[in-house]
């Protein structure tokens, strides 16, 4: 038995895996990016990326070519993200945790709502990112939508990394959410930074939206509700305050439920999401940090 | 007389319903240190977070000839004010370099920014050698020249110091000092510090300002206050 074992189709699986991962570690990170300064889960990061893709529909649909529409929804996104914040996260950026938790699940509906009121709810789909044949790699094809899934959901984090890291206002934005009150006295506006913050979680959201929606035979205003479920299961995984646990935590998600929805029987494809949701549980039970997460330091 | 550089006239400040500022006048000249001295709950925090806009106030405050009593926090620090907030306001996520690139946020001059980051380290050896490590992982004192360190990046003409002596052992305090002194005396920064550690602060400022339930009770020069043995023993308590 053990030599019948196919190595062709782990190593394909895996890829798979990785490709879902990687589409959720987008959504993830900007899970993050939010939590961290807002200090907040937002529930209504998946609708505002299934509004996203929705525009990104609409561009295709008058004429734009995948990527054209790609980056002008990127960019629209961003806008929006950072128009949320300012007309409903602001006015209750004092407020205590539970009501801007209750705000976002109202976002949840309002968005949902406008995009079943702007887009009738016919089937849609978006053509396909990349080819669709297969790419020969040491003898195991790989489908080449897969490894370019990967590659932009892994090269939009690292372009977010990036900025967060090594650019002045990437530092200023970590230091708001740190310490905002320290951080206005340097000079910063904190309160734009983290306008700034939902924006680009708003197009990191977009991201995912994209790369979902054209593995998909059709989707309609639901596509990324269980996209946000894996997404949440991958950053608590890795720690929901570490971009990189969200990341890693994401991956591994992946391939795992891809590979448990593979070689048992009884998982199949519905009870995947089920497995996210257990692993949610098992790391509160167990490691509430998550694997890259860490307390909060401080020494007085 | 020296030119006026803070000038705060029946400064008043409140938070919520609770009173805290019953009408502060006090003035920081050009390149002079001053003390803001009093118990707790005597306004002293106070006082320095109307200045920084930090707290709701109303009232007369001028920096450098321009009213500042209107302006955002933000903004206060563009003009040329540095406020080292009471508890250091660490960023302790944050390494130690990235806490000074971030004092400079509000410069463009790159050159000069980078300059200052040697010549502010050169005064704080300790923090130079602790360039990537996480400013949440500093010993106590460490962390408060950090925060002065981080202010002095701003370039500032008035730097507001709030308890920079909370929770430290007496030598760290006396480096500090010296510090705050030397920064006074060769590079002319001018200093409103408030501290309840009279004696290291009446040491090291020019002149001194007693606070007593949201109101000055007495001023006078360091030198005066030091001697004057009826303002120790029902003011300063030694």
């Amino acid at each position: 038995m053990l030599l019948a074992f196919d190595w062709t189709q782990l190593a394909q699986q895996i890829v798979i895996g990785l490709a879902s991962g990687g589409v959720w570690a987008t959504l993830a990170v900007a899970l993050v990016v939010i939590y961290r300064s807002t200090g907040v889960i937002n529930f209504a990061q998946g609708e505002m990326a299934m509004f996203s893709t929705f525009i990104a529909w609409s561009l295709v649909h008058h004429g734009f070519s995948y990527w054209g529409a790609f980056f002008l929804t990127l960019a629209i996104s961003f806008a929006g993200g950072v128009a949320i914040e300012r007309a409903v996260i602001r006015p209750v950026e004092r407020a205590p945790v539970l009501t801007v938790v209750i705000v976002t699940l109202g976002l949840f509906f309002v968005v949902n709502g406008a995009a079943r009121w702007i887009w009738s709810p016919e089937t849609r789909s978006l053509p396909n990112a990349f080819s669709t044949r297969p790419i020969d790699v040491a003898g195991v094809a790989f489908s080449i939508s897969d490894l370019g899934t990967i590659a932009v959901s892994l090269g939009a984090v690292a372009l977010l990394w990036v900025f967060f890291r090594f650019t002045k206002l990437g530092l200023a934005s970590r230091a708001a959410a740190v310490n905002p009150e320290a951080t206005r006295l340097v000079g910063v506006r904190v309160s734009w930074m983290l306008a700034l913050g939902w924006g680009l979680a708003a197009a990191m959201g977009a991201v995912s939206g994209m790369l979902t929606a054209p593995a998909l035979a059709s989707f309609d205003q639901n596509l990324m509700q269980p996209i946000l479920l894996y997404a949440f299961a991958g950053a608590v995984l890795g720690g929901i305050d570490s971009p990189l646990g969200a990341v890693i935590g994401s991956l591994l998600l992946g391939v795992l439920v891809n590979l448990l929805g593979t070689y048992v029987d009884w998982v199949g494809s519905e009870l995947r999401l089920p497995v996210a949701l257990a692993v949610i549980l098992g790391v509160l039970l167990i490691r509430p940090a998550g694997l890259f997460g860490r307390p909060v330091e401080q020494r007085v | 007389m020296a030119e006026p550089l803070l000038e705060l006239e029946d400064v008043t400040a409140r938070y919520g319903p609770v009173t805290a500022l019953h009408g502060i006048s006090l003035r920081v000249d050009q390149g002079e240190s001053v003390a803001v001295l009093g118990a707790n709950g005597a306004g002293k925090t106070t006082t320095l977070r109307a200045v920084s806009g930090t707290v709701r106030r109303s009232g007369k405050i001028a920096f450098g000839g321009k009213s500042i009593a209107r302006t955002a926090p933000e903004a206060v620090a563009r003009a040329g004010i540095a406020h080292v907030p009471e508890g250091r306001g660490t960023l302790t996520e944050l390494t130690v370099r990235e806490n000074l690139r971030l004092g400079a946020y509000t410069r463009r001059d790159r050159k000069a920014v980078a300059g200052d980051e040697r010549r502010v380290l050169s005064y704080f050896p300790q923090l130079a050698q602790r360039g990537s490590q996480r400013a949440g992982t500093l010993s106590g004192g460490e962390q408060q020249m950090l925060a002065l360190a981080r202010a002095l990046m701003l370039r500032p003409r008035l730097l507001l110091l709030d308890e920079p002596s909370l929770g430290l052992a007496p030598l760290v305090v006396a480096e500090i000092f010296r510090i705050v002194r030397e920064l006074n005396e060769r590079e002319g920064l001018a200093v409103l510090v408030v501290e309840q550690n009279a004696v290291v602060a009446l040491d090291a400022t020019a002149r001194a300002y007693v606070l007593e339930v949201g109101k000055v009770a007495v001023e006078g020069t360091s030198a005066d206050l030091q001697r004057d043995e009826a303002v120790r023993r029902s003011y300063l308590g030694y």
